[in-house]
């Protein structure tokens, strides 16, 4: 069958099976392969993209499913060589150890911060309930994801003035 | 994992869906946000030959109040329950078990009617609707036809749909802003529930105490007769037959369900 799909704000049109899934569609047929699959059972989150601009489990959503919609993979999450204040934040942050979990992580927290702008550490916390990090025991992530908010907000302070 | 091979039919309109499902009968399921479909066709646990597409069928995604009670489409998702001013202003319970539901991006997908049809005993949705006095609304090849909440949960993943029916609307009663409340329990975030009680308006329902969300009806009675919290709560597991699996024995299940019962009242009390 046909799907149109808008990715990364370029629309296409693929020929592709019913049963694809929109994770293998962004990585094999688009060649977008920032977008990760972990668990495969829409458990541990490294295949988050946004789908209409929030963020799903791409190994959970037909490629099908997505046809007609717009979809932004991390590829398409920076503004030209400017990072989004997430990414920018989990680098700033250290929000990474082996990096597995970072593409889904930045996608879901650049959702959650879509939809509630100034969470607080808690807020964060439970909202990233479906990306699961093996390694950095996530408190790092926690502080890159409040960064960004500060950020977008405008509120941000250098961690180091902020200890001084 | 890849399911295996089907056709993909994406649905103009619920009319369209129940005439589809009534050409290819058992061998096609209707589509929503798939999160429970799509996950037992990758394990081979639903192998349909057909998907029959209808989330993006906006006629059936809403929330209003009519009458006596809050009209919700079958495709409304988890999310737009969550953040619904009307849910939260006429029947709390609703949205706030809606945040019980997965993580964002599963509330992002998943749907109201999805949740309901698919019936997993375990799930948040079904203790809730029907701790909530609802009415359910199926539309198949006959037209429309309501179905009382009790009678619509058969047993493990067995509803009183019809294989041509698209469940395309929830009513339930509006029971003002307070005095809901949802205590669910379990070992890790993002799991089901192990058990689960959903709280309004002196009903009470249990997920994952049995084969079907079951209400308490022990306990609500006892709360009806005027009985104290804790006594109504220490009958909430009366008549129940939970499962053992590798979360809980029966024993334990019976003894969550009074506490988190006690718990619930009490909360939906303060």
């Amino acid at each position: 069958m046909q799907v149109t799909i808008t990715v990364n704000g370029v629309e296409r049109t693929d020929e592709v099976q019913p049963r694809m899934l929109l994770a293998h569609y962004l990585r094999d047929v688009c060649g977008l392969t920032a977008t990760n699959i972990g668990c495969d059972t829409t458990s541990c989150g490294a295949c988050t993209v946004h789908l209409d601009g929030e963020s799903v489990k791409s190994c959970t959503v037909l490629a099908a499913q997505a046809s007609g919609s717009s979809v932004t993979t991390l590829e398409g999450l920076a503004d030209g060589d400017t990072l989004h204040p997430v990414q920018a934040a989990f680098r700033r942050e250290h929000g990474l150890q082996c990096g597995f979990c970072t593409p889904g992580m930045v996608m879901a927290a650049a959702s959650l911060l879509s939809q509630n702008p100034h969470p607080d550490e808690r807020e964060v916390r439970e909202e990233l309930e479906g990306n699961i990090c093996r390694c950095t025991g996530y408190h790092n992530i926690v502080r890159a994801v409040l960064s960004a908010a500060d950020e977008m907000s405008g509120d941000r302070v250098d961690a180091a003035v902020q200890t001084r | 994992m890849i399911p295996a091979s089907f056709d993909y039919v994406r649905a103009g309109s619920i009319d369209e869906a129940v005439s589809l499902l009534g050409e290819h009968g058992d061998d096609a399921k209707l589509l929503a946000g798939g999160h429970s479909l799509l996950p037992m066709m990758k394990l081979r646990l639903a192998v349909p030959e057909t998907l029959i597409d209808i989330r993006h069928l906006r006629e059936a995604s809403y929330i209003r109040v009519d009458g006596d009670e809050v009209a919700i489409g079958g495709l409304t998702r988890h999310r737009d329950l969550v953040t619904s001013e009307v849910l939260r202003a006429e029947a709390p319970l609703i949205g706030l078990v809606a945040g019980h539901v997965g993580d964002p991006q599963i509330r992002h997908r998943g749907t109201i009617g999805g949740s309901l049809a698919h019936a997993d005993p375990a799930a948040d949705l079904p203790a809730a609707v029907l701790a909530s006095g609802a009415t359910l609304v199926a539309q198949g090849a006959a037209g429309r036809r309501t179905i009382a909440v009790d009678d619509f949960f058969l047993g493990f993943f067995e509803t009183a749909l019809e294989p041509d029916e698209v469940l395309v609307e929830i009513r339930v009663l509006r029971t003002g802003p307070t005095g809901a409340h949802y205590e669910k329990f379990t070992r890790r975030a993002n799991d089901w529930a192990i058990v689960a009680v959903a709280t309004v308006a002196g009903r009470v329902a249990l997920a994952n105490m049995g084969g079907r969300p079951t209400r308490a009806t022990a306990t609500e009675q006892a709360l009806a007769e005027g009985a104290s919290i804790e006594d109504a709560a220490a009958l909430a597991a009366d008549g129940t037959e939970p499962v053992q699996d590798m979360h809980a024995d029966p024993d334990y299940r019976r003894h969550l369900a009074r506490v988190l019962t006690r718990r619930s009242l009490a909360a939906a009390a303060a």
